[in-house]
């Protein structure tokens, strides 16, 4: 036995080491929870590797911060001046959007729906990534040292990334979505198809579980379902790139990634997101009609109606706080363009925009065609003015008679709507 | 304190510097972790490492423990279980020591064509231990496949070129 075993030593130590390997594998894969078993081991191989790539980042992002920040600034004034015209262009666009989120806010109350929102994230750079081919996964430089935690979602403005899988003191592992064992709980934007979408072997992104009998086309946005409990609802997740029929009767979907996941360099950790039903907030809005009817010179007499007979409504200080109807025509932004005005404007902006413009609170109120609203005298200053107000303010006190009858309608949705807008649910915290 | 290999009479065994021994395999792994996916992915430079060292030091035993060990240590930086490149490349460090003690491996025909083949050996382990074991849903493509196995021994003979600097006459 001896004779044998040292005229074949090489081939004996080989089937040894292949032996021991394989065992190893096979305990790790029955248990199925390798992070336990491997953790020490890996532990020891990334703080080998990852030091080297810190410095790496470090040294390189240096390098490009101190050439871009001090040396090449050639056409920044101008890129400045296109910025803040690109601000004043997008608040205009906020403030319509905000009205949309309340209005789904009050939607998804009535239906009883419960949504996640994204309480705080912590910003983390890219060093590395596991350095094969045959798997999607980057290194980030946060840890469990700054509160990172397995399953905890990755994104990035663009769209979802992956999900952290490997937690190190201070880096993590990020499985990416385009990892084949990677899978997203998915819908489309705008059929609302649930599915399930999965890496490939190729690092592309497909879309399963979608029946073929269903319409689906090149160019449909994709979402997250919040299915997975990974990722909340309606993040991003990329566009449609290529339908076929698949196989077992459901649709074959190739989807382009939104985020570009080969050129990651800072990503977003949800560190934590809150489940909980839109709040309904408290008290009654004025309708729009009401409103309208006060500045209305030949119906003096709803201002009574405004200042007592609401139900719910005690006068003029509640009103204050209240939306405001704007006009419904275009009006002119600062750059000269029509922008469709909102139905609704918050009351407090418009005070507050009056008097960042110089205009008086009480001017404001004269300009009206009718009587004085009792509800914008009292309204307290809001220093926090905006663009978007500043052009809506003077249609909505100047011309009451051309407002139309659709903020009428807005106005009336109003009545149950919440007087404060909810503040925005992100909270990002700067590493 | 360096190590010596012995083979046969007639080919030259070589030995390395502790440094090198260690230094350069980590070198390759953290260059592969660090390089860009987008232009870098289809090159495994440990894979160029584990070939180089065996076929130089031409004895079995020391080219299949260096395979083990890269290959351990890529799984440990990687998502899935441990070991599916550990396998792959301790036999592929065993191919490539086994084969260099039997051919002359240091004209560049002869290299860039035992690099090609230990590549599709490599890819062959790995995806039957990653689809048998792991039950990962591998797809092997031939193009794919026979693209990076030339690119990686494109890659492997000027590596080998710079890597035979530090080679050591025993």
């Amino acid at each position: 036995m001896e004779s044998v075993l040292g005229r074949y030593r090489n081939l004996t130590i080989l089937v040894g080491v292949l032996f021991l390997q394989v065992l190893g594998l096979a305990v790790q894969v029955k248990r199925s929870a390798d992070t336990e078993n491997t953790r020490l081991i890996r532990i020891w191989a990334v703080d080998l590797i990852t030091p080297f790539e810190r410095g790496l980042v470090w040294a390189q992002n240096s390098s490009n911060n101190l050439w871009h920040n001090y040396f090449y600034l050639r056409g920044v004034r101008s890129e400045n001046r296109q910025l803040e015209d690109k601000i004043e262009k997008m608040r205009l666009n906020q403030v319509r959007l905000s009205e949309d989120a309340e209005q789904a806010h009050r939607l998804q109350l009535l239906l009883g729906f419960k949504e996640q929102f994204i309480e705080k994230t912590v910003a983390a750079q890219v060093i590395g990534s596991s350095g094969s081919d045959l798997s999607r996964s980057i290194y980030i430089d946060k840890g469990s040292k700054q509160g990172i935690e397995p399953d905890m979602a990755v994104i990035t403005a663009g769209g979802i990334v992956g999900k952290v899988l490997h937690v190190y003191p201070s880096t993590s592992l990020v499985l990416m979505i385009n990892d084949q064992s990677s899978g997203v709980g998915a819908m489309l934007e705008k059929s609302r198809l649930q599915g399930v979408l999965h890496g490939t072997p190729d690092g592309e992104l497909r879309l399963e579980r979608v029946m073929s009998d269903e319409t689906v086309v090149a160019g449909d946005t994709v979402l997250s379902s919040g299915g997975d409990q990974i990722f909340p609802k309606g993040l991003p997740v990329g566009t449609v790139s290529k339908v076929s029929v698949g196989k077992e009767l459901f649709l074959n979907i190739q989807v382009k990634p939104a985020a570009d996941l080969s050129r990651l360099e800072e990503v977003l950790v949800v560190t934590e997101k809150r489940e909980r039903e839109p709040v309904a907030e408290s008290g009654s809005r004025v309708r729009a009609a009401d409103i309208l009817a006060q500045r209305l010179p030949s119906v003096p007499d709803k201002l009574a109606v405004v200042a007592g007979a609401t139900p719910g409504t005690s006068g003029a200080s509640v009103t204050a706080g209240k939306g405001m109807t704007a006009s419904a025509k275009p009006v002119p932004n600062g750059a000269g363009k029509p922008v469709a005005a909102t139905g609704t404007v918050p009351a407090a902006k418009l005070a507050g925009d009056a008097q960042a413009s110089g205009v008086g609170l009480k001017k404001v109120a004269q300009k009206t065609a009718g009587g004085e609203s009792p509800a914008v005298l009292s309204a307290p200053s809001n220093p926090r003015s905006t663009p978007a107000a500043n052009a809506d303010a003077p249609k909505a006190t100047s011309n009451p008679a051309a407002s139309p009858a659709k903020p009428a309608a807005d106005g009336a949705k109003l009545s149950s709507a919440p007087p404060n807008p909810q503040p925005p649910a992100t909270e990002d915290s700067p590493h | 304190m360096p190590i010596t290999y012995t083979s046969g009479e007639q080919i030259e065994v070589y030995r390395f510097s502790i440094p090198v021994t260690v230094g350069v395999p980590l070198l390759a792994l953290f260059l592969q972790a660090f390089l860009p996916r987008r232009i870098f992915s289809i090159f495994d430079l440990p894979l160029l490492v584990t070939i180089f060292f065996a076929m130089a030091r031409r004895n079995p035993i020391s080219g299949l423990l260096t395979g083990a060990a890269i290959g351990l240590v890529q799984d440990m930086l990687g998502p899935y279980p441990i070991g599916i490149y550990g396998i792959a490349k301790t036999v592929v460090g065993y191919g490539a020591s086994s084969l260099g003690a039997k051919l002359d491996v240091e004209n560049v025909g002869a290299r860039f064509l035992v690099t090609l083949g230990f590549y599709l050996v490599h890819a062959a382990v790995y995806f039957t231990v990653a689809r048998g074991m792991v039950n990962l849903t591998l797809n092997w493509s031939w193009s794919r496949g026979i693209l990076a196995g030339l690119a990686n021994a494109l890659l492997g003979v000027a590596l080998y070129f710079v890597l035979d600097k530090f080679k050591q006459r025993t």
